[in-house]
């Protein structure tokens, strides 16, 4: 008895150990930033959306993060003709297989497929997308720290220019891009924000209807907890 | 509401209010259930407003476009046509149009926004069947010696004129509807949006 | 007004005359007396009622939009997955719907677990009850089975592969096993067959099965009467009017009390519904959001939570046993660990009913199952390693010691004398 006691407290303990750890750096929120979403969104219909699809998003549904129907057509529509049309891509999923080695997955749930233990899809998006390092032993000439032996070639490269991985498994901007690194990573976390946004449209909707439902049905626990307190009055 | 001893007024005011709250949340919860059934983006998106090209319509000729899966015709009518439609005003059941069957533009002698051009939801108004062109006058029509041009619905034998009216005593209780529209240009018309922005 | 009155009282006679309305009321709600003496532990029997409810009406809007198809659509995404997100975006209302039905799932368990936990403490599976509670053990499974051919339908990588480790459990049957599993999933993998027929059960074969257990475990109740937390029947003292002393009508009392118990609910409800729909992962896996791919399992698959104590049992087995392998007795022992609940109304030998009234003894295997129960179901989310998979069997044999000792430690142990009338706490 008292072994298998010891045992159960220690379970915890043991069941902590062992799990690679994977460290992410948070992304910045933007979910209610909309001119950074606005931004997010052209750099990703500019960079992404050539190779991935938003299938499931319409570009119409930009109209959440401030854009007009007519600012939608003059400029992010690119793969469509209509803004009630979802962003598709033209390129055929058998020849992106025989190009890649592997179709380029679907983005518009992107942000809530890559949550883990270690972090919220957004922080994963946002280490990946600026750890990229030059590996020439990968055919496209690129590896990523999160996600090793990525399929993708870093797309961004021209922006952030190159790094590599030095001896100390850190990563060294070794050839500068056109933008600094603040600058970068400042533009990735628009990205990511609007990747975010993508996932789910409807969560800044749902958060404030939250809201409004709670305090409802505060008020009527209190109303309904002073009608069982007055009828139960007779039976104690 | 009396107040005697048999009734417990504190407890009926705490039941008529939670009922009443309860019922809001009731309320509040069929909302979304109900409005789900309305038509998604992906149906909105499917009845977007279409563009038709009328360059190359002749007068007297019709062509047929979809909108929200409905055929929307486009008839270039010619003046003979124009004229026959005072002619028939005592036949029709609407020949001012007092029902609101179009847009307030297209209430007028032709039902439409330029005379000639008529544009009209090819969908009868009694049971949703497509009516067929009978552009044919007179005997020659298979409908009266008097025809002079319009629609004829297989179902259940509504006539139309040629400015989507119905006539009298037929089974259509209304006139064709005429869609919201507008001309880009001179050829080209959007069916399902207008300078309204309806 | 009486005039009103008396019409209403005459229709209310046309109905009686031809259906037993008036009857059934008075059985089942104003003339049926509970112990008065109910605490915490008895919402959570309406609060499943309400999660069926919610469940029932949710589902039926979902299925509205959503198409059992493992086609691929033509920007290559399965179509019951483009479905799902089909109704997170473009139906009006469709999100929260959605996360009502995904979010209920979880709170069903949760408000079974707690209602059969109850049941424990309090002894409500003792003679006379013993049928609601094979009832409720019947239905506790068709709800693993429900939520188990639902689980698929989203058609996400989690969806799949929990899907095919499960239909190959059956595998493990000697002789008929892997006939069994093809046969489940009409194909040779998990495949648009599998998910159709799934689809089939989940919105109608199993409910229907649902809804007529429920309706029998009330009835049975309401035939024998509820137990209370001293384990007291009260239809052993009644009053000169024929009425239960310590009884009160179920209405208006307890549906007032209940109606308290059903807003909290709502809230807690509603704070997973509306800021943490995905409840950090445990309700709706981050994986799912991937759609299924036959050719690449996640690198760490887990059950849902609510499985993951039965699913520890499985991976615990580990040791062939007379010639047949592990992975049998896994599947047994993990089947078993699920029914075994049905015997307790025999396997209980105590004098007592209510851990009030409970000796030591029992109440330590109690707190040691309830550990064991935990350390399962957190050990089931994460990957095994020699370490977890040797706590797991400790855990498992705790489990199973708790059933199969009860005849003799329940009979041993020393209770403290029942009261006649239920007490006030």
């Amino acid at each position: 008895m008292k072994k298998i006691f010891t045992a159960l407290l220690l379970a915890p303990i043991l069941a902590f150990a062992g799990g690679a750890e994977l460290h992410l750096d948070r992304a910045p929120d933007r979910s209610n930033d909309k001119a950074a979403l606005q931004n997010g969104a052209k750099i990703f219909v500019n960079y992404c959306l050539n190779c991935h699809s938003a299938s499931y998003m319409r570009y119409g549904r930009l109209k959440d993060i401030g854009l007009t129907d007519q600012q939608i057509k003059d400029n992010l529509l690119f793969t469509a003709d209509k803004v009630g049309e979802p962003m598709r891509i033209a390129m055929r999923r058998a020849d992106a297989r025989a190009w890649f080695g592997a179709a380029p997955p679907d983005l518009t749930v992107i942000a809530r497929a890559r949550s883990s233990e270690f972090g919220s899809g957004a922080d994963w998006l946002y280490t990946y997308l600026r750890t990229f390092y030059r590996d020439e032993e990968r055919p496209t000439g690129w590896n990523n720290v999160v996600f090793e032996n990525v399929g993708m070639p870093h797309v961004l490269w021209e922006l952030q220019g190159d790094q590599v991985m030095g001896e100390d498994h850190k990563l060294k901007l070794v050839r500068p891009g056109q933008l600094t690194p603040q600058k970068y990573d400042d533009m990735v976390a628009d990205l990511v924000g609007f990747l975010q946004y993508m996932g789910e449209p409807a969560a800044n909707t749902r958060k404030s209807l939250g809201w409004i439902v709670l305090i409802f049905l505060g008020v009527l626990l209190v109303f309904a907890y002073a009608l069982k307190r007055n009828y139960w009055k007779d039976i104690h | 509401m009396s107040c005697d001893e048999k009734v417990d007024c504190g407890r009926r005011r705490l039941l008529v209010a939670t009922a009443a709250l309860g019922g809001v949340a009731g309320v509040a919860t069929v909302v979304p259930l109900v409005a789900s059934m309305m038509p998604s983006e992906r149906a909105k998106a499917a009845g977007a407003p279409v563009e038709a090209d009328i360059s190359k319509l002749l007068p007297g000729q019709m062509m047929t476009v979809e909108w929200r899966g409905k055929p929307v015709w486009i008839i270039n009518r010619t003046p003979e046509m124009l004229a026959s439609l005072k002619k028939i005003d005592d036949k029709v059941s609407d020949p001012n149009s007092d029902k609101p069957m179009q847009p307030d533009y297209c209430k007028n002698e032709t039902r439409s926004i330029k005379p000639d051009i008529l544009v009209a939801v090819g969908i009868c108004t009694h049971l949703g069947c497509s009516p067929s062109e009978r552009f044919k006058t007179g005997a020659e029509s298979g409908i009266d010696p008097d025809w002079p041009g319009g629609f004829f619905c297989p179902c259940h034998g509504s006539t139309f004129d040629l400015a989507g009216r119905v006539y009298k005593s037929k089974p259509a209780p209304d006139n064709l509807e005429i869609p919201p529209h507008m001309y880009l240009g001179d050829a080209r018309i959007v069916i399902g949006e207008d300078k309204t922005g309806a | 007004m009486s005039a009103t009155n008396t019409k209403m009282q005459k229709l209310l006679t046309w109905v009686d005359e031809r259906f037993p309305l008036t009857s059934s009321w008075k059985a089942h709600l104003s003339e049926y007396y509970a112990p008065k003496n109910f605490n915490f532990w008895y919402f959570f029997g309406s609060l499943a009622l309400l999660v069926l409810v919610i469940q029932i009406v949710t589902g039926i809007f979902l299925v509205m939009h959503f198409k059992p198809d493992a086609s691929v659509n033509a920007s290559g995404v399965p179509v019951a997955f483009a479905s799902v997100e089909y109704i997170m975006r473009d139906v009006p209302w469709g999100w929260l719907i959605r996360y009502m039905h995904s979010t209920g799932a979880s709170a069903f368990f949760i408000v079974v677990y707690l209602h059969m936990f109850r049941g424990m403490i309090y002894g409500s599976y003792r003679k006379p009850r013993e049928l609601i509670w094979i009832f409720g053990m019947i239905i506790f499974l068709c709800l693993m089975a429900e939520a188990f051919f639902g689980y698929l339908l989203p058609w996400g990588q989690m969806s799949y592969w929990g899907a095919q480790v499960i239909v190959n459990l059956f595998s493990a049957i000697p002789f008929i096993g892997p006939d069994l599993s093809l046969w489940l999933r009409g194909d040779y993998v998990v495949g648009d067959a599998t998910l159709n027929r799934f689809f089939a059960f989940h919105v109608i074969a199993v409910p229907l099965v649902l809804v007529g257990l429920v309706v029998a475990h009330i009835i049975a109740l309401h035939e024998v009467g509820s137990n209370n937390p001293d384990g007291v029947e009260i239809k052993k003292k009644k009053g000169a009017d024929g009425i239960p002393l310590d009884g009160i009508p179920f209405h208006p009392y307890y549906t007032v009390k209940d109606i308290v118990g059903v807003v909290v609910f709502l809230m807690v409800f509603s704070i997973v519904i509306f800021f943490m729909p995905e409840a950090g992962g445990y309700f709706i896996e981050a994986n799912n959001f991937f759609p299924a791919d036959p050719l690449q399992t996640p690198p760490h698959i887990a059950p849902v939570w609510y499985f993951t104590p039965f699913y520890s049992i499985l991976r615990a087995v580990t040791y062939p046993l007379f010639g047949i392998d592990a992975k049998f007795w896994g599947v047994v022992a993990m089947g078993a660990s699920a029914i075994i609940f049905v015997f307790l109304p025999w396997l209980d030998r105590s004098p007592a009913k209510s851990i009030r009234y409970r000796g030591p003894i029992y109440k330590s295997f109690l707190a040691a199952f309830l550990v064991s129960f935990f350390t399962l179901g957190y050990l089931g989310v994460l990957p095994p390693t020699p370490a977890r998979t040797l706590v797991s069997q400790l855990c498992a044999m705790v489990y199973f010691a708790f059933f199969l000792l009860m005849p003799v430690y329940s009979s041993i142990d020393k209770c403290k004398p029942e009261p006649d009338r239920v007490t006030e706490k």
